[in-house]
């Protein structure tokens, strides 16, 4: 019931955000309606890096702990994450063809180690059908996901370590969240946006996590199901069978 | 295309991309729930 509301809120703050983003705040000077993609761009990028961190973190703890709560949870950032950076490469391209004149450049350092990491955690993702076996695939899976968020600082810095078409970071440091470069209504809508995703980002970690658990359920009933069917006498088998 | 165009195209396929997570993840639960009322 909580999560229910939790999503109906999450639904009205995404809602007044697109209104708010698309319709209440100017166009940038410079860069007129364009600019306007930035809001989810940037708030899905985060959400993105958050997704992942906390994949690698319940990876972590999954090896520690041997509790396949924590691979439920990774299992939820790592699927939610590929959406939230899918969405931040879709956006950006849609607002990189007006304003750089280019959908895509692959000698940006920012843009191809962003498609790294989706690569990397569609990988996962991937990985993670290999097995059946739970325990096996919470172990490899965990050390696929804690190597590949070795990509997420790389993502990030990427912009102050080589020279390309992105800009560098939005908030690169404390005094640029203080007294940031560009006017409080555009610093206020993007911070609203990232609020509301956040919203929409909480109510689907959830669910995925519900969703994980039960399948974690099931296969467990199945597997049960098929032992006692395997242990059971075979009705159908003729008495040369059982004298063999 | 216009800028209008770009903006749009962003927007839409953001927000019906959590729309459609939104009713998949829905669906996905509803799934494991009724095959796990019939294995019962």
């Amino acid at each position: 019931m909580k999560t229910r509301i939790l999503g109906f809120v999450a639904l009205a703050a995404v809602a007044v955000m697109l209104v708010v983003a698309l319709f209440v705040v100017p166009a940038d000077l410079n860069q007129g309606d364009a600019q306007r993609i930035m809001y989810p761009h940037v708030a899905s990028a985060w959400l993105g890096y958050l997704s992942f961190g906390v994949t690698a973190l319940a990876g972590i703890l999954w090896l520690w702990k041997r509790d396949l709560r924590f691979d439920a949870v990774a299992v939820a950032g790592a699927e939610i994450g590929v959406m939230f950076t899918a969405f931040a490469i879709w956006g950006g391209m849609m607002w990189g063809r007006p304003i750089w004149g280019v959908f895509w450049q692959w000698e940006d350092p920012r843009l191809t180690t962003t498609a790294l990491l989706l690569a990397l955690y569609v990988g996962y993702l991937l990985f993670r059908r290999l097995t059946d076996d739970p325990e096996r695939r919470a172990t490899r899976a965990a050390i696929v996901g804690i190597v590949a968020a070795v990509d997420i600082p790389i993502v990030h810095f990427s912009v102050e370590w080589w020279r390309g078409l992105h800009q560098t970071a939005t908030i690169g440091s404390p005094d640029r969240v203080l007294n940031p470069a560009a006017p409080m209504v555009f610093v206020g809508t993007l911070l609203g946006t990232l609020a509301a995703f956040m919203l929409a980002w909480l109510y689907f970690m959830i669910r995925r996590y519900q969703l994980a658990r039960a399948e974690l359920g099931r296969e467990e009933q199945v597997r049960r199901e098929r032992i006692e069917a395997a242990r059971a006498p075979h009705p159908a088998a003729s008495p040369t069978e059982v004298a063999r | 295309m216009t800028d209008a165009g770009y903006v749009i195209a962003a927007y839409g396929v953001i927000v019906g991309g959590l729309a459609l997570y939104t009713l998949s993840l829905w669906r996905r639960l509803r799934a494991v729930q009724r095959a796990d009322d019939e294995g019962r």
